[in-house]
């Protein structure tokens, strides 16, 4: 990786979808700046708009993205906390080889579960985290891990059905 | 008669369903012509002040900054109605207003540059609300606005409706049997606050010709009005897809103004994405609303009388509030069959935030304002509000005066039916106790029920134009210029033409919304789709197949009339073996056009009725909403999870819980907002959902080939009145003020019972 201005730089690696992005720490656009958010890595530098920035306050969720088996605000976490992380976005549910839909994007797509669909990706990606953790989460436990996610359309009734759709035929943690 | 639809009324994949479960819809801050730079937006701190002095230099020299403008070197444009709003004036109006724009290589370096610029203010007093506004001697926003009064009304042509005066309401209120009046306001200016904050692109091709990116739920707006707000360039509008509107985002005209004036600097692509906390301060409220008058009344529910004055505050500037004041005006007259009016309007500046095109656009605000009054007398009368509402709205034949002053006879349907299908679903006889009566006590829980219901005869406002290619391939294309915001229009509209041109659903797509590539489109408001566009893009079809039948008859050897054709096949009728591919029908070089248009046409109001049950805890002050059952009647269902959806919408975008918790609070001596972050800014959660039932009746409307109309833009509207009458009845009180948080709840409950609190 290139230096820029003989000063020391540290890197960051990130595994986004599989990838892994070897990034240098800088001010440079094709850089990380230590005041970078997560969500703007991979929609600024890397080019992954998936995730989407609603807030950018940590309010509304839209912007969560899978790191480490966990559902996070990636417009609450800096790039440089991520080192050696690995990432799932919206971009990386659907199998790479034949282009499937994972489930719970072909149950939302079934259930027309958003309107202006700016949530959704949040919500999926929210919805693969509690699945991948509880295969048949009941639908109190789906409404409260998407609690912190805001919809304005109010899809919101689709949203638990789809996403119990899932869960009951238990193919959450294909 | 029931008719076998193909995909009309089934329930169809959205056509832009994969791309967004997988993120490749693209919004507008997902996408970058190239070269593109940032622009941002220096703001007020001050809610009304001169500009003495302003210094750029140093922001100019900072790095990676490629211009910077202010009120003396922006382009000479003009918004507002009428025109009184500059790119960027040497006078700001409220904590928010534009100062100064920057352009520059990143976000950040633009961000950063706002600092360096130095302004000098002189405060001027200021008004938070409208009677300080209107006090002699106040201070004056505007001058072509003497005493903060608007009074130019052209919004729909010379006789716009600003007042309703009709009969005689002298002799309505002698001939009542109980009047109530008061004034009662509806001031939570609350904001619709779609997810996406609005966001611009704009470029300059050369000195006349400009294209404009942004995420609007109307494309041709960006084109046809704001073309007259800057001096007739030709406009190139392209809208990607919309992250929430509810009306917000139709256009974005200040927005706009500083993309363009930034890239006309640069010479550059410029994109100004607000932010939350701008988003939240400078863009759109809905307008405050305030009404002081009487209705009057006879004892079986006959509205003799409407009198009064509407109070309507629009902020630092108004853009839109006097079409929302002319349809106010109308839908008041849906809801209300009264002979005898005297409305009047007064349309108040004041140094907030502007107010803006909104769900709702005004009947929501006039309604919620009088639904006290309305409350108030009904309970005189002692009418069940389901009997009074049956009664009273727009009937076949019933007469209204719509927004552009003409008097309109309604031909649609009595929607009586659906007001019994939902108190049914809802069980209103059971829970209904009578006035002020609870349903249900339970220690400090006291359950009570209400209705509200609205109306709106936009569902065929404005014109609408759409061509229909077909293709040898056996494709058809819908040329529209039709946005996606949420309510997936645009794959209606491919079903209708789907189902006329019995394709595939799969083979008839949309071009984008272009307005460069598609005919004139008046947009996605007032529930229009279904109806108005709808009408266009059928009609186009019908006339694509036309066109095809014709071609072909003579090598068929048959009348074109005889013809028919199912999944690209055409054929005649009885003979089935006559036959011919569209491949061979159409010529691989060449393609059949037809095209279709629509009127406007405001005779077909569409309604809806919303139940709702509340559980108030007199302890807490908490107002639960535990059931909403909404009902209306389409006429036909074109796409049931589409309007399930718009009909759940009641809940959001500054609605029903206008009458629970959402409001805008602005701090009266300094002017800044005090909840501007989502945080602070109440809305419902995934946990809080009440149970939602839509009762939906299909019964044929006069309309188009489908016989549907749309609804969905009603669906917040009757919400915050319905509410505010089932608190009333859970706390045995009238309640009044909007929103109905626990220490109002808790405040009235004390007076009530005679407690003292000196903390409430
Ligand atoms: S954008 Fe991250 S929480 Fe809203
Ligand atoms: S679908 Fe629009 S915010 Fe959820």
């Amino acid at each position: 990786m290139k230096k820029t201005n003989g000063k020391e730089r540290t890197a960051v690696t990130l595994v986004v979808n599989g990838v892994t992005h070897e990034l240098n720490v800088g001010d440079q656009p094709y850089q990380v700046s230590p005041c970078h958010t997560l969500a703007q890595t991979l929609r600024e530098t890397l080019g992954v708009t998936g995730t989407k920035v609603g807030c950018d306050q940590g309010a509304c969720g839209s912007c969560t993205v899978i790191m480490d088996g966990r559902p996070i605000l990636s417009c609450m976490t800096l790039t440089i906390q991520c080192h050696g992380s690995e990432i799932t976005t919206i971009e990386g549910l659907a199998d790479p080889a034949s282009g499937k839909l994972h489930p719970i994007q072909q149950s939302f797509v079934d259930h027309s579960a958003f309107q202006c669909g700016f949530c959704t990706p949040g919500i999926i990606m929210a919805s693969k985290s509690l699945l991948d953790r509880h295969p048949s989460a009941d639908k109190q436990a789906v409404k409260e891990a998407l609690s912190g996610h805001y919809c304005r359309c109010i899809s919101h009734y689709q949203v638990v059905d789809a996403v119990m759709d899932v869960a009951e035929k238990g193919e959450g943690d294909r | 008669m029931t008719k076998k639809y193909r995909f009309i009324g089934k329930t169809t994949p959205r056509k832009d369903g994969v791309a967004i479960v997988t993120g490749k819809a693209d919004y507008i801050d997902d996408i970058h012509p190239v070269s593109m730079l940032h622009g941002k937006v220096l703001r007020s701190p001050h809610p009304h002040a001169n500009i003495t002095a302003i210094h750029t230099d140093k922001a100019k020299d900072a790095p990676g900054v490629r211009a910077v403008l202010t009120h003396a070197d922006v382009p000479p444009w003009m918004t507002g109605m009428p025109r009184h709003v500059k790119v960027l004036d040497q006078r700001v109006r409220f904590v928010g207003d534009a100062v100064a724009l920057v352009a520059a290589d990143t976000l950040e370096q633009a961000t950063a540059a706002l600092d360096l610029i130095e302004v000098t203010y002189e405060p001027l007093p200021a008004v938070f609300d409208m009677d300080a506004a209107l006090a002699p001697g106040a201070p004056q926003l505007h001058d072509i606005f003497p005493g903060n009064l608007v009074t130019d009304f052209p919004a729909f042509g010379p006789n716009t409706l600003s007042k309703v005066v009709r009969g005689d309401v002298e002799k309505g209120f002698e001939a009542a049997d109980f009047i109530s009046e008061g004034t009662f306001g509806y001031e939570n200016i609350a904001n619709p606050l779609p997810i996406e904050p609005p966001g611009v692109i704009a470029q300059w091709e050369d000195d006349q010709r400009l294209t404009v990116w942004s995420g609007t739920q109307s494309a041709s707006w960006h084109r046809w009005i704001m073309q007259s707000k800057m001096g007739f360039p030709d406009i190139r509008a392209i809208t990607t897809q919309c992250g929430g509107s509810f009306g917000s985002k139709n256009y974005a005209p200040q927005c706009l103004f500083y993309a363009s004036a930034l890239a006309k600097e640069t010479g550059r692509a410029v994109k100004v994405c607000y932010t939350k906390d701008e988003h939240f301060g400078a863009f759109v409220l809905r307008l405050g609303s305030r009404f002081c008058g009487k209705i009057g009344m006879k004892k079986d529910g006959t509205v003799t009388a409407v009198a009064g004055d509407w109070m309507v505050d629009n902020g630092a500037f108004s853009d839109m509030s006097q079409s929302q004041i002319a349809v106010g005006c109308g839908e008041a007259q849906l809801v209300l069959n009264c002979e005898n009016w005297n409305l009047t309007t007064k349309l108040v500046c004041t140094n907030r935030c502007p107010s803006g095109v909104i769900r709702g656009f005004g009947g929501q605000e006039l309604e919620s304002a009088f639904a006290p009054i309305l409350a108030d007398v009904m309970a005189k009368a002692q009418l069940d509000p389901v009997e009074f509402f049956k009664k009273n709205y727009v009937k076949p034949g019933g007469k209204y005066i719509w927004r552009e002053g003409n008097l309109w006879t309604c031909r649609g349907k009595d929607y009586t039916d659906a007001m019994e299908k939902g108190a049914v679903s809802f069980g209103w006889k059971d829970k209904w106790n009578g006035w002020l009566v609870p349903t249900a006590v339970e220690g400090s829980k006291r359950t009570g029920v209400g209705i509200g219901i609205h109306g709106n005869a936009d569902v065929g406002e404005d014109d609408s134009e759409a061509y229909i290619r077909l293709n040898a391939d056996g494709t058809a294309t819908i040329h529209a210029s039709v946005s996606e915001s949420g309510m997936g229009q645009r794959s209606s509209l491919c079903k209708m033409a789907a189902e006329v041109l019995q394709l595939p659903l799969e083979k008839v797509h949309m071009t984008p919304p272009d307005t460069l590539v598609n005919p004139f489109d008046f947009g996605l408001v007032g529930s229009r789709g279904t109806y108005a566009v709808g009408s266009a893009v059928i009609n186009a079809a019908e006339d694509a197949l036309k066109k095809l039948f014709e071609r072909v008859a003579p090598e068929l050897q048959a009348q074109p009339e005889d013809l028919d054709t199912l999944d690209a096949r055409i054929f005649v009728k009885g003979k089935p073996e006559q036959a011919m591919g569209w491949g061979r029908a159409i010529g691989i070089m060449r393609s059949v056009t037809g095209y279709g248009e629509f009127k406007s046409d405001y005779s077909v109001p569409n309604f809806l009725a919303l139940f709702v049950e509340v559980e108030v805890d007199t302890q807490t002050g908490a107002v639960k909403i535990k059931r909403v059952v909404t009902s209306t009647d389409a006429g036909q269902i074109i796409d049931p999870p589409s309007l399930n959806g718009q009909l759940y919408g009641a809940l959001g975008s500054a609605g029903l819980d206008t009458a629970v918790f959402e409001e805008t609070i602005i701090d009266k001596k300094s002017g800044h907002m005090l909840n501007m972050n989502m945080c602070d800014y109440k809305w419902r959660t995934f946990n809080e959902l009440p149970e939602f039932e839509n009762v939906i009746l299909e019964t044929p409307f006069p309309t188009h080939r489908f016989k549907a109309i749309g609804v969905g833009e009603i669906s917040t509207s009757p919400g915050p009145g319905a509410v505010l009458m089932a608190v009333s009845n859970a706390m045995g009180q009238h309640m009044t003020d909007y929103p109905l948080t626990p220490d109002r709840i808790l405040k009235v409950w004390g007076e009530k019972k005679g407690i003292k609190n000196e903390t409430v």
